[in-house]
């Protein structure tokens, strides 16, 4: 159990949690210095709009335009900006590429650093001590917790997320997707394979 | 701090990583409003990013391991208000307001959430870069008791600048307060050998995002 699940196992602290954050909340919209409706539309924002729908949109499109994919891997904010209907990408986006020879892994040691605005909020495992402590140490008994078995000779490139540079991992695209649909693509590419502790989902689970 | 607990790269012991299968977004409704109010308060412009990353830093280490992260958020949030003197400790104790709030500069509109614009670290530069990519460095080895994103792991090391990502707000000068102080930044990546030893993994390489402070000619 990661030392960041802690809350989660007691109710006790759970139920003081939320008194006081309710506490803390009224005293500062009392104040004047947060309107509750904006609040409210923060949490909407991540509840409805932004999550890693996002970012698959930006993968399955690098994987059949190839001119995108070059503008993409250039300068990751200015590509994922032009596609429409995302909100603006105003942290420095850079989007890394997998190949046959180097597999990236995305982690920040230090606190949380997530390409929020193409991926949404990270998981409770990704801001956890064992993944921040060892990703950067381990990385492959790290990836073979997440099941994912490199070959021995790939290369492993850890991005520890250190300024306000944001990383977006561009998996490979699937062998057997040939003539598939940026939306059919989007649907395969995973959370977890924008972070690097995935690969994309073959076509056979997607029929599923 | 520097040489705090949050500092956790390299390090053993906390155990495998544990992937919760449909992990919700929030664990409970507090936890959202803690996003939230994160948000909100830090649009005031009160404190930078990254003095909300230094007083999560400055909580003592047993209280950082042992509060989930956005409890860990809520005291780091509590502790800022108090400290710029937004609110009071009889304050927090009363749980509701027994002032007025004092004026500020800035405040999260409803509009402003909509757009959802996030933040801009990059800066004019205020001098010519002064690593180019192929570079060899040596990391300095510093160790301030203030805030600073040079991770223990990666102090003393050397490496090779593999990109310049232009000019950004020097975290650690914003943290405390003393402005933007813009630095140049640089994607600088390690050997894994280099960074944890002969016994390493050859096929590992690192890199962080390193600013120009943190780096000397190796």
């Amino acid at each position: 159990m990661p030392a960041d699940d802690h809350a989660h196992d007691h109710g006790s602290e759970v139920s003081e949690m939320q008194l006081r954050v309710k506490a803390l909340e009224t005293i500062l919209t009392e104040k004047g210095y947060v309107d509750p409706a904006a609040l409210d539309q923060i949490v909407e924002n991540f509840e409805t709009r932004i999550g890693p729908h996002i970012g698959a949109q930006v993968v399955a499109r690098a994987w059949i335009d190839p001119e995108f994919k070059s503008r993409l891997l250039e300068d990751g904010t200015t590509a994922a900006n032009t596609m429409g209907g995302f909100d603006p990408v105003a942290a420095h986006l850079i989007a890394v590429e997998n190949t046959p020879e180097v597999h990236n892994l995305v982690v920040c040691t230090l606190c949380s650093c997530y390409p929020a605005s193409v991926l949404g909020l990270p998981p409770v495992w990704y801001k956890s001590a064992p993944y921040r402590s060892r990703a950067v140490i381990d990385p492959k008994g790290v990836l073979a917790e997440f099941g994912v078995t490199l070959p021995q000779e790939t290369q492993i490139r850890i991005w520890d997320s250190t300024a306000e540079t944001r990383f977006l991992v561009v998996p490979m695209r699937p062998a057997g997707t040939e003539g598939w649909s940026e939306e059919q693509l989007a649907a395969l590419v995973t959370r977890d394979c924008m972070i690097g502790t995935g690969v994309p989902r073959v076509p056979q689970e997607a029929a599923r | 701090m520097t040489n705090s607990i949050h500092d956790m790269g390299g390090m053993h012991g906390f155990g495998s990583v544990e992937a919760e299968p449909n992990e919700p977004l929030f664990h409970a409704a507090w936890e959202a409003r803690v996003r939230a109010l994160q948000r909100a308060m830090g649009a005031t412009g009160v404190w930078t990013l990254d003095g909300f990353r230094a007083a999560q830093e400055l909580l003592p280490p047993l209280t950082y391991l042992s509060s989930s992260y956005y409890a860990r958020w809520f005291r780091a949030l509590e502790r800022q208000v108090v400290r710029h003197g937004l609110v009071g400790e009889d304050e927090i104790t009363a749980g509701r307001a027994l002032r007025p709030g004092i004026r500020l500069n800035r405040k999260l509109t409803l509009d402003d959430a909509k757009a959802n614009r996030s933040g801009r670290y990059d800066r004019p530069a205020p001098a010519p870069a002064r690593f180019k990519a192929g570079d060899a460095i040596r990391t300095r080895n510093i160790n301030p008791t203030t805030h600073t994103r040079l991770p223990r792991y990666a102090r003393g090391k050397l490496g090779t600048v593999e990109a310049v990502r232009g000019c950004h707000v020097f975290p650690d000068s914003s943290a405390i307060g003393a402005g933007d102080n813009p630095q140049w930044l640089y994607t600088v990546v390690f050997a894994g050998r280099e960074l944890w030893g002969e016994e390493a993994d050859p096929a590992i390489k690192v890199s962080i995002e390193a600013f120009e402070p943190y780096l000397s000619p190796a």
